[in-house]
């Protein structure tokens, strides 16, 4: 199982990959929307991309509950143990 | 009487394949910019541009019709060609603004066009009502029941805005684009890949006549859509059935010089194009930018609009594909006029 530090890298990846923002950036206490300024799409591109990275689902009604990337560390951590 | 004494019906001949020989558009006369959008709906310019990539949009004038629009794209399209409506075998309007249920709109188009005899019928997929419309053309032809057909993408989509909805009345817009398809010895449109994802049908939908009893101030019926779902259906689906269509032309990704898919949102776009992989030798469409998202329009009009500013050029391959409600989708490689 990928532990917390790996699942923020990969995550800092996917979010760089898709919107820009430096890697370094992304830590776990920062909201997607207001601190890393990621809009809604890029949003739906993000969980998308953690799906496919992480063999996991995540269902609509759970991706809007992802407002952290702490969040979605958890999120990944909980779907995968 | 035994069936080997029975007469046989035979078959039409067909032409071997067919092409667009011609395309002509209209856009609706009235610019409406971001920052008079944003005088009837709680948004920002730049909120709207970062969106959707969209500046500026187009709105039909009330003497502006879906009939009006198509008739003058469909007469462009022939008149390049020095052809008339008497040239015509079949028009197929690909369209969900015309509101009544029968006559047809293309029969009204037809008529005007002085096509007085041509088959005329009207085709609802939405989105990709030009790419499924182009592959009925392209097998009319083909079967012999057709030689010359007038394809026309048309939406008065203003009329169906949801002013309420601060996160879909902005992006659409009123236009026609038409394509003349004719008999042709070497292939001009490719296979095309179509089907829905009809277990997500309620993703976009427009409002039957009942419901616009309930907002008397907006008299038609209004369009909903869940844009989320939508970019993830295109994301993933639609960018499958994309590189599906390169490959049943028998193409690469590098063969191709222009990309058209459905002016939706550039946001879709750029997904679209990130997911395909695209080689950056390939033109991609961006005519949303300031002409907003026109369904079954969008892929005519900016064919015509992309040939006439250089960015595209005759006999280019383009991959098109159009994708809206139902979820319906269709895509095909086509030879550009």
């Amino acid at each position: 199982m990928a532990d917390n530090a790996q699942i923020l890298s990969d995550i800092a990846d996917i979010v760089n990959d898709i919107t820009g923002v430096d890697q370094a950036e992304v830590t776990p206490e920062k909201s997607f929307i207001d601190d890393l300024d990621v809009d809604s799409l890029s949003m739906v591109e993000i969980v998308y991309a953690c799906e496919e990275k992480f063999g996991i689902e995540i269902p609509d009604d759970k991706s809007k509950d992802l407002k952290t990337v702490g969040d979605a560390i958890n999120f990944v951590t909980a779907a995968k143990a | 009487m035994s069936l080997s004494t029975r007469p046989q019906i035979v078959q039409a001949q067909g032409s071997p394949s067919s092409r667009i020989l011609a395309t002509g558009h209209v856009r609706g006369s009235r610019v409406v910019s971001n920052e008079e959008m944003c005088t009837m709906i709680d948004s920002t310019p730049e909120w709207i541009e970062q969106r959707t990539g969209i500046k500026e949009r187009r709105w039909a004038t009330e003497e502006e019709t879906p009939r009006s629009m198509a008739v003058e794209a469909g007469r462009k399209a022939l008149a390049k060609l020095g052809l008339s409506g008497s040239d015509v075998d079949a028009v197929i309007c690909a369209t969900v603004s015309h509101h009544r249920p029968s006559p047809s709109l293309a029969t009204y188009v037809a008529h005007d066009l002085g096509a007085f005899t041509a088959a005329a019928f009207d085709t609802n997929a939405a989105c990709a009502g030009f790419c499924y419309s182009l592959n009925l053309a392209d097998a009319m032809i083909r079967n012999g029941s057709a030689a010359t057909v007038l394809v026309i993408g048309v939406e008065k989509l203003s009329e169906m805005i949801n002013i309420a909805d601060r996160g879909t009345a902005f992006l659409f817009s009123d236009g026609a684009g038409a394509a003349v398809v004719g008999r042709s010895e070497s292939v001009g449109v490719g296979p095309a890949v179509w089907g829905t994802a009809s277990d997500q049908v309620e993703t976009i939908e427009i409002e039957d006549w009942s419901q616009v009893a309930g907002h008397p101030e907006q008299n038609h019926p209004l369009i909903a859509m869940d844009g989320r779902a939508v970019y993830k259906w295109a994301m993933t689906t639609v960018t499958a059935k994309a590189a599906e269509a390169i490959e049943k032309a028998g193409i690469t990704p590098a063969d191709l010089d222009v990309f058209i898919p459905h002016q939706a949102n550039d946001r879709i776009t750029d997904a679209l194009l990130r997911h395909l992989k695209l080689p950056e030798s390939v033109t991609v469409c961006h005519d949303i930018a300031d002409m907003g998202n026109t369904s079954a329009a969008s892929i005519p009009i900016a064919i015509d609009r992309m040939l006439e500013r250089g960015q595209a050029h005759s006999g280019d391959l383009a991959l098109i594909i159009g994708f809206g409600a139902g979820l319906v989708y269709a895509g095909q490689v086509i030879v550009l006029p």
